[in-house]
């Protein structure tokens, strides 16, 4: 297709879209649980940042699908020397930010050297690690050399954290964020709304409906579903209460959609203190747990079960879940043998999550079974940043983790909160960041799965689901969420 | 009474510095860790370092307060560490919301509770002081994020007449309106129920003094002696009740701006605890415990103009 073509092409879709208005709505309010205090995916970890800035307000070289598969972006290609160390990108052209200034990859160096230098407070600097050198080769070729092979490089380039800015607007973006994406950021009433306005020079604008898009911040589940019921929400992609997802079904205004996310909710167990040292001491306490119970009282049977570190929906999944069934007097002979007397007292301090509470009880309960006595204690954010996750003043713990990739962790040795090294996973985790195939990849991340399982680190529980809520008439939403952000480019209203 | 006003501010002043001081203390003495809040449990030490070193977290406790306490004397409350900007741009742009919502709040308080009380006490051990008062008890009992939540369901849920909660700005002063009716009534009417009860029986009292009855035995009526007579000498507890309900009626805007997701002081406060904002925090409970000295200094002045014979004890 020839530029005038094109140009041709998206006149007509103006000029359709401009006469016949009554065909569709173009806007759209979206319940949102957590409100960030910044708009800066580079500089704050925040979740609900990448869930509404990253590929919306944002691009990044690359993307990635609802299936998890990563996808050209900003860049249109790439290609990866045979020694896997240098990657070329090919960048789109004509692109602009939306404050009119022009994208080339001195913008892609600036920004990735930003988030590697010696003051970067990038959240994911890790991300980075790998990279030796930026070289722009020229405004649309972009060179990256890596110290070593990284089998997530691609991925890992287009979360949020790795998002493109641009150095004449990057100054104010905590709080009127300038990106190339689709759409550009509107306005933010901070404790209530943030609105995007689409960006008419986007290269895909003709293919965006949506001219507003208004977020709305309703962390109370029953103040969300009073909203979504009044009609003045149209979407709660992650809705935080499962049990409330029966009303919605049973109302024809809205489609409910029960996908899965990459977090998987352990029971972590402090592996640096006795007696969780003790592989037998894990074992048992495997033994006990019962996740169908657990999901059926914590989350209303909406998860899925996990035996290991690994998201079910990803394609080297291998189901371990039946690798400790539930047995109570096997437990016992385990405890009994690592010499753990029956009473011991054991703490489990739980984070203020939903998810965390809920399955608290139950496991109290199910490992009072076994004989072990269970101080459950609730503790705040805050406090379980630093008592659990720094200081590793725990026995156990129940926790989301959501990054993708996130096997890394058991290879973060004993100062990580999960107390546990061994120097058989950490080489295993070696090979796994570093292999560029993907099938060999996905055969190590198996063998990774089935040595976790086996060594009992923690106790596996399930994986979070994702909750939506939306109206009928909207298409576009992801199902499952396999990165932190939600594209809203392609979101339309049928009809 | 100039004296009087002078050893008020004093006294106001030493309140909020002892504030200041304690806040700040137990801010530093709760576990927790801006930087960690803000950059994930998957950040690395090194970004953790360059953040801690630019928010200023490294200098020492004293040192911190010295400098914030000398900013806040010069009118500068620092900068919020979370959301980057001054903190004192962030409490302008929502104190309006609050105080709107708790002088409304407290208005339709005072408002309900006399009417209520005045009746009750002029129905005395009749079927509508009864009523007030098993309704009173209703509300007293009542949890005001529960009666929220009815009160959305059926208003706004069902009927569809007002909104679930936000708020539009007010721009558009009918639609702000609109917005602020239920979080004031959810508000008002757990206060109203004390603040009746307490009405009706400080005019049950009057009501039994002489005076009362000689005003009845000139030929006056009934309702003049109530609303003219009865009601002025019964108003000094009522006014004692008002000003501490002022103060629950503040900080109840916390629980209600979450129920309405209103963008006002009380959900600030609750998102600069949970993100250790220390900044936010501070001034904002100074804000706080400076609204609530202010309005009991205000009620102490009220006293004097209802009750003129207390001008002699003040000198």
């Amino acid at each position: 297709m020839t530029r005038s073509t094109a140009i041709a092409g998206s006149m007509l879709g103006a000029l359709l879209l401009t006469a016949f208005p009554a065909w569709s709505k173009t806007d759209i309010v979206i319940g949102m649980q957590q409100e960030p205090t910044s708009l800066d995916p580079t500089s704050d970890a925040t979740a609900s940042i990448d869930g509404m800035l990253a590929h919306n307000v944002f691009e990044a070289l690359t993307s990635v699908t609802e299936q998890g598969e990563v996808v050209p972006e900003l860049a249109k290609g790439w290609t990866l020397s045979d020694d896997g160390l240098t990657y070329t990108f090919d960048l789109q052209q004509g692109v602009t930010f939306h404050d009119g200034t022009a994208f080339d990859a001195a913008d892609v160096k600036f920004s990735f050297d930003r988030a590697m230098g010696a003051d970067s407070v990038n959240p994911s600097k890790g991300i980075f690690e790998p990279i030796a050198a930026v070289t722009v080769i020229d405004p649309a070729t972009l060179e990256l050399k890596l110290s070593r092979p990284d089998a997530f490089l691609l991925f890992n380039l287009a979360q949020g954290d790795a998002s493109i800015v641009a150095p004449e607007s990057v100054e104010l973006a905590k709080t009127t964020p300038v990106g190339t994406g689709p759409f550009r950021f509107d306005s933010w009433t901070r404790g209530d709304r943030l609105t995007l306005a689409k960006y008419p020079s986007h290269r895909d604008a003709a293919t965006v409906q949506m001219e507003k898009i208004t977020f709305q911040f309703i962390a109370d589940p029953a103040s969300a579903s009073a909203a979504l019921l009044s009609e003045t929400l149209d979407a709660y992609p992650g809705f935080p209460a499962p049990e409330m997802m029966a009303q919605f079904e049973a109302d024809p205004r809205f489609a409910v959609e029960i996908g899965s996310t990459e977090g998987e909710v352990i029971m972590a167990m402090n592996n640096a203190r006795a007696p969780f040292d003790d592989i037998r001491v894990r074992r048992a306490i495997s033994h006990t747990l019962d996740r169908k119970a657990i999901i059926d009282g914590a989350m209303y049977g909406q998860a899925t079960p996990i035996g290991s570190f690994y998201p079910p929906h990803g394609k080297a999944y291998v189901d371990l879940t039946g690798m400790y069934p539930h047995d109570v007097a096997r437990a016992k002979e385990l405890l009994k043998e690592a010499g753990v007397a029956e009473g011991t007292v054991m703490t489990l301090r739980v984070p203020p999550f939903p998810y965390a509470t809920r399955s608290a009880e139950i496991i109290q309960a199910q490992l009072a079974e076994a004989g072990l006595d269970v101080k459950v204690e609730n503790v705040e954010w805050g406090f379980w940043l630093e008592e659990i996750y720094k200081k590793l003043n725990y026995d156990m713990t129940i926790i989301a983790h959501t990054s993708p990739n996130d096997m890394s962790n058991f290879a973060r040795g004993k100062s990580y909160f999960y107390g546990y090294e061994n120097p058989e996973f950490t080489a295993l985790w070696d090979r796994i960041k570093t292999e560029a195939d993907p099938e060999k990849r996905d055969a190590l991340l198996k063998q990774g799965q089935e040595f976790l399982a086996t060594e009992a680190v923690h106790g596996f529980l399930f994986q979070l689901p994702k909750l939506g809520v939306v109206r009928k008439e909207l298409s576009g939403f992801w199902k499952s969420s396999p990165v932190l952000f939600q594209p809203l480019a392609q979101v339309k209203w049928d009809g | 009474m100039v004296l009087f006003l002078a050893k008020r501010t004093v006294g106001l002043l030493a309140t909020l510095l002892a504030v200041s001081i304690v806040v700040f203390l137990v801010m530093n003495v709760l576990p927790g860790d801006p930087v960690l809040v803000i950059l994930g449990i998957d950040s690395t030490p090194d970004a953790q370092a360059a953040l801690r070193e630019q928010l200023g977290l490294n200098a020492p406790l004293l040192e911190r307060y010295v400098s914030w306490i000398a900013g806040v004397l010069r009118g500068d409350f620092g900068t919020s560490h979370s959301f980057g900007v001054p903190v004192a741009g962030l409490i302008a742009e929502r104190l309006p919301l609050t105080l709107s919502l708790a002088l409304s709040a407290t208005l339709l308080t005072v408002v309900l509770a006399l009417a209520l009380g005045v009746f009750a006490a002029s129905n005395h051990r009749k079927a509508g002081d009864w009523g007030v008062m098993t309704l009173s008890q209703l509300g007293i009992a009542v949890p005001a994020f529960w009666l929220s939540m009815l009160l959305v369901l059926l208003f706004a849920v069902r009927l569809r007449w007002l909104p679930p909660g936000g708020f539009p700005g007010w721009s558009d002063p009918a639609a702000a309106l609109r917005a602020l009716v239920l979080p004031t009534v959810a508000l008002a009417l757990v206060q109203a129920a004390v603040l009746a009860r307490v009405t009706r029986s400080s005019m049950l009292e009057v009501l039994r003094l002489d005076f009362t009855r000689t005003a009845l035995a000139t030929g006056l009526s009934r309702g003049r002696v109530l609303w003219r007579h009865v009601l002025p000498n019964a108003l000094v507890p009522v006014v004692t009740i008002v000003g501490m309900q002022f103060a629950n009626v503040v900080t109840g805007t916390i629980v209600i701006e979450n129920v309405f997701y209103l963008p006002g002081l009380g959900r600030l406060i609750f998102q600069a605890i949970s993100n250790r904002d220390l900044m936010t925090v501070q001034a904002l409970v100074l804000l706080f415990a400076a609204i609530v000295v202010t309005a009991n200094f205000v009620v102490d002045i009220l006293y004097v103009l209802i009750d003129p014979r207390l001008r002699g004890r003040l000198a």
